[in-house]
């Protein structure tokens, strides 16, 4: 993994072996851009990329490449999310190209949240391709300079390529194969589910360290610090694929509410200690949804910043 | 086989209010067997219909009349000598049959009276399932006999997506995760290794994407 395949400072850091750091900011639900611009610039120093959802639970909002060009246009690199619910092979190809164009360097390949959950829940969904294919096409375009179709494509674009896993989602013995499945149509970084059951994570890293799977991609832990209580309840009986155990529930509601925050973000940051030990972790994934304003924060008192100069 | 279940009476009702003379025609292949449109729902409608318009003081002839199948020439000509005299016919067949009647008599409107819902099986009394979306390339042999087109609410090809949870699928509680199911099954038949065999970009023309589909059988052919 010592090659660069693109321009990302993402992919330079991983590489070079420091611990890498994103975060994600989600487009506005309207045409102004200072939102994602201001969202941008509270987190720009304390993350090597911010991953732009595209979206995200189906609501419709701005598209993430246009805002992706917002924040590359301040100097923050961005990591395109790009689902496969919406669009088929020809718009995603187009897209990556558009990013390209933009010389937006790191991509994300993900098959999005089914339509029901959003505000178009009697919309058509496309997944003319899914996930695996999507990192599939990226990686044909990037390194064969071709389109799916076989033809030319004139300056390929240049994406260090990424996808997801869900260490928690069911069947559990499946979610190493998967990971595998994932490298094998070439995922270059993984980020992961936000992890909360750190025991099962660990595991999930075990297993896929001992399939040499950590040796072949970089595998950054996703993190959300929670803002209350009620919030963990919700991501434990509400959000699928989310595995919150009740020890974490326990220990927010243990404390007064308006205390509960800050114990959510104690929480992160002691994740994070404990998963920088564990072998094969590249990096840390940091979505504090809405609430990028606490990212700078969680990187230092994870020991994180300042970031690497690469 | 094709499923369908009845469309709502008062939509049936707004959709024939204008005719005097309705023919309720049922057909006796798949709505039968899912009970939406054979001879006996045939009645059901019928009656429902003509006590509904004498409620209103109309006089409305309302005839019965269910074929064997409706997606079939030599069948559909048994109406040839009788439609002339209805103003509309409420057809209790699947989208094929309602289409199969309405392009052979040009000059009557043809009705639906059923929504058609997917390829589906008798899985117990009162409850079918899809199973089938006819993409027209079939992928059952990788994915253990369990197809993820149709029963996947992502059409996901290299499943689980990350929304499986507990077996069921993250959109209902009641919609089982097809990738679990396949899982299961090649575990069954000791396949697993074959899960990690990566399903290729999709020739998606053989389904609605090339447009309508056309199956020729020369060997068949008279």
């Amino acid at each position: 993994m010592s090659e660069y395949v693109s321009d990302s400072r993402l992919e330079r850091v991983l590489k070079v072996g420091h611990l890498g750091v994103t975060s994600e900011c989600g487009p506005p639900r309207g045409s102004d851009p200072e939102e994602i611009k201001k969202k941008g610039m509270l987190i720009k120093d304390y993350v090597d990329a911010v991953n732009v959802t595209d979206n995200q639970t189906a609501m419709t909002r701005m598209s993430s490449l246009a805002a992706c060009v917002h924040l590359k246009l301040l100097g923050i690199e961005p990591v395109l999310q790009m689902v496969t619910r919406d669009r088929n092979r020809v718009a995603l190809q187009s897209d990556i190209l558009g990013a390209a164009s933009f010389d937006i360097s790191n991509m994300l390949c993900l098959s999005g949240d089914h339509q029901s959950f959003g505000d178009c829940a009697q919309g058509q969904n496309v997944h003319d391709l899914d996930s695996m294919q999507l990192v599939q096409t990226v990686r044909y375009m990037r390194d064969e300079g071709k389109f799916l179709g076989g033809d030319d494509i004139k300056r390929p674009p240049r994406l260090f390529v990424g996808a997801a896993a869900n260490p928690f989602a069911d069947p559990f013995e499946i979610r190493v194969p998967r990971l595998a499945k994932k490298i094998a149509c070439g995922a270059e970084f993984i980020q992961t589910q936000c992890i909360y059951n750190v025991d099962k994570f660990k595991e999930w890293m075990r297993r896929a360290s001992d399939r040499g799977l950590t040796e072949k991609v970089f595998i950054m832990a996703g993190m959300t610090p929670m803002k209350s209580v009620g919030m963990a309840k919700y991501m434990k009986n509400k959000v699928p694929g989310m595995d919150v155990p009740d020890e974490i529930i326990q220990r927010l509601a243990g404390v007064e509410k308006k205390h509960q925050a800050q114990e959510g973000i104690q929480i992160c940051v002691e994740h994070i200690q404990e998963l920088k030990e564990v072998p094969g972790i590249a990096g840390f994934h940091i979505m504090a949804i809405e609430w990028e304003e606490k990212v700078p924060e969680i990187v230092e008192k994870s020991g994180l910043y300042p970031r690497p100069e690469v | 086989m094709i499923i369908a279940e009845k469309k709502p009476i008062e939509e049936i009702i707004r959709e024939v209010e204008a005719y005097d003379r309705i023919l309720v025609l049922g057909c006796n292949e798949c709505v039968t067997v899912c009970e939406a449109g054979g001879k006996k729902e045939v009645e059901v409608l019928a009656s429902v219909l003509r006590m509904n318009f004498m409620a209103q003081d109309r006089e409305k002839t309302i005839d019965e009349r269910t074929l064997e199948r409706q997606c079939d020439h030599e069948y559909l000509e048994e109406i040839r000598d009788v439609i002339d005299q209805y103003d509309a016919v409420i057809s209790l067949a699947c989208g094929v049959g309602v289409q199969f009647a309405a392009e052979k008599y040009m000059t009557t409107p043809v009705l639906p009276g059923v929504n058609t819902v997917c390829l589906g099986a008798n899985e117990d009394r009162g409850l079918w399932t899809e199973r089938c979306q006819a993409c027209g390339s079939c992928v059952l042999a990788r994915t253990g006999g369990i197809c993820p087109v149709s029963r996947c609410a992502k059409r996901v090809l290299n499943g689980p997506c990350g929304g499986s949870t507990n077996g069921k699928c993250e959109i209902s509680k009641d919609t089982d995760c097809a990738w679990q199911l396949i899982i299961d099954r090649l575990k069954a038949l000791g396949k697993m290794d074959d899960y990690e065999i990566v399903a290729p970009v999709k020739d998606w023309s053989t389904d609605r994407a090339g447009g309508p589909r056309t199956v020729t059988r020369e060997d068949v052919k008279i």
